[in-house]
């Protein structure tokens, strides 16, 4: 075996044009917000702010569950780029606060949500009288509701952070109890994330049709942003080692990352189609509602949805050379990235106003610069969180079959 | 001129039969195939062996399946025996997406295995062919082409050399046709 002469206490220095680009990002978003709230769009604003604080918290709580899962596996190959997801992990507390605010801002100014929340929904004698309303209230009123969100985001920020925090540990120490440890926590994120996120789902993005339901959602939306966040994870990754950083990281573990983005954008795909299919087979009203509001009001966006999740990733990942490469994992990356947000795109606006009113459900100023902040924000605060830890895991007990990774 | 046809150096150690291929070919000795009895990484590579073209005959293979069975439920539903199921039309295309993904995998894995079963020569019921019989066991084997490379004392000496614990000369390429 070939020895490697490695920097392992290479840390990453957040600087330059990186965070000027950032901070750039988030003025934009912040000015898009004030322009949405000021031209009176309050419900499309929300929409929009909903749409990004849902997608940068999937984001970084799937980075968690990246993490989770290479323990549990006791996966070689990831060790050398763990720091990445961590630093997503880490930031999943800041996140969480938004989408809470957020989600609490909405329900308190009637402008979310307000399919199921509203003046006299569950009252009998009242005109808003809604009997499925009232038969789901039990589930869906606003106490349950934001008790299920702050103890469901609490508990995975609880494991993100100190996932992050084990690995941190173990730089210093050494030695197997940090992973033992970390294994032992990651068995127990699992299960808990496995059976909690369609819940979370169902909660912050269906309920928004509060009519409608679908049992295949949940996992819809686990897939959604299972394979952003890989995406994230390859172009951090790959930007990075375009910037003279991780010089580890070889075409193996590229391929790796290719692998399972290609494989999850099948997967969300299926999952998606299955959704689709068992309404239309099954035909019913009641059912066929939620995509007959998407297919003509949004067609361009459906057919744009399916290029940009499956087409575009099956077709240019499909081959082994292209898995390696830096430069079409990348571009596959981001196309998978803005796809899930046009996939989030189509599952929110819909919900959150009726076509063809006033506040519209465009395409425009508001939507691009809410998304730019978010990004923004989601650069600066995950490279920030990445510069204050060394970039590799050095006392990681599989970093040596991580660093001599061969496919 | 004898009858040696190959000429098989049996190692202990993979890093040694490594060291042998490494000499082998130093001395532009052309190796005939290494056989080993588990994977290891990187052999490809330094043997030089080509890209496997399975990929693209599984893709045909899928594609013949798609195809199969889109022509099969197009004939069974619009030609031959066209029903008004939930008012669709005859040809519904979502409905029939999951069997025609099914029949994909089904033609795909069984043309692979077929190309398998040809390409390694390896038929239920008849005896596989090999070299060595060790070489599915503890031991792994470089074969040489003994009519191609003539100095054989040579190759003996540098498989000798790199650590092999036999040398075996077989006047029969493969010893387990019978």
């Amino acid at each position: 075996m070939a020895t490697h002469h490695y920097n392992l206490s290479e840390q990453f220095e957040f600087t330059g044009k990186a965070k000027i680009l950032s901070i750039v990002g988030i003025v934009i978003g912040v000015l898009a917000i004030a322009y949405g709230f000021l031209t009176d769009a309050h419900e499309r604003t929300f929409a929009n702010l909903l749409l990004m604080a849902y997608y940068f918290a999937c984001v970084c709580m799937s980075g968690a569950f990246f993490l989770a899962v290479q323990y549990v596996a006791q996966a070689g190959w990831s060790a050398s780029i763990l720091r990445v997801p961590q630093a997503m992990a880490k930031t999943l507390p800041i996140a969480v606060i938004i989408l809470l605010a957020v989600i609490g801002l909405g329900l308190y100014t009637h402008n979310l949500y307000h399919h199921w929340h509203a003046e006299g929904l569950t009252d009998p004698n009242s005109p808003n009288y809604d009997k499925l309303i009232d038969g789901k209230s039990a589930f869906l009123n606003v106490p349950f509701f934001m008790s299920r969100q702050v103890i469901f985001l609490a508990i995975y920020s609880f494991f993100a952070v100190k996932l992050s925090q084990w690995s941190a540990q173990e730089d210093l120490v050494g030695g197997l109890n940090y992973y033992r440890k970390s294994f032992k926590n990651a068995c127990i994120f699992l299960v808990i994330y496995g059976f909690t996120t369609p819940i979370f789902a169902f909660d912050t993005i269906m309920s928004l049709e509060a009519h409608w339901f679908s049992t295949m959602f949940g996992w819809y939306n686990f897939a959604a942003m299972w394979v952003s966040s890989l995406a994230t994870i390859a172009i951090i990754i790959i930007l990075l080692r375009k910037a003279g950083y991780m010089s580890w990281v070889n075409n193996s573990h590229l391929h790796n990352l290719g692998q399972f983005i290609f494989g999850f954008s099948i997967f969300w795909t299926y999952v998606w189609f299955a959704q689709f299919l068992l309404i239309y087979y099954a035909n019913m009203s009641e059912e066929t509602v939620y995509f007959y509001k998407r297919f003509n009001n949004y067609e361009a966006w459906f057919y744009i949805n399916l290029i940009l999740n499956f087409l575009a990733p099956v077709l240019l990942l499909m081959d082994r050379d292209s898995k390696r490469s830096e430069n079409i994992l990348l571009t596959v990356s981001i196309v998978v990235l803005c796809g899930h947000w046009v996939d989030y795109y189509q599952m929110i606006m819909p919900g959150v106003f009726e076509f063809g009113t006033k506040s519209g459900s465009g395409f425009g100023i508001l939507e691009i610069g809410t998304a730019l902040g978010f990004v923004g924000l989601f650069t600066f605060t995950v490279l920030s969180s990445l510069s204050k830890k060394p970039l590799i895991a050095k006392n990681h007990p599989f970093l040596q079959e991580s660093l001599n990774h061969h496919l | 001129m004898s009858n040696i046809k190959y000429i098989l150096g049996s190692f202990g150690d993979p890093d040694e039969m490594m060291h042998g291929i490494e000499k082998l070919q130093e001395n532009n000795i052309k190796i005939h195939d290494v056989y080993t009895p588990m994977p290891i990484h990187g052999i490809e590579a330094k043997l030089g062996v080509k890209r496997s073209r399975l990929d693209i005959a599984a893709f045909f293979f899928g594609i013949t399946g798609t195809m199969t069975m889109l022509t099969g439920v197009y004939l069974a539903t619009v030609v031959d025996w066209p029903i008004n199921i939930g008012g669709k039309t005859h040809f519904a295309l979502p409905d029939f997406i999951p069997i025609t993904f099914e029949l994909t995998i089904l033609f795909c894995a069984f043309g692979l295995v077929g190309s398998y079963y040809a390409s390694t020569h390896l038929f239920p019921g008849r005896a596989p062919r090999v070299m060595d019989l060790r070489a599915t066991n503890d031991r792994f084997i470089i074969a040489v082409d003994a009519k191609e490379n003539t100095e054989h004392t040579k190759i003996d000496e540098l498989l000798k050399g790199a650590g092999a614990l036999e040398v075996k000369y077989n006047e029969r390429k493969y010893i387990s046709y019978e």
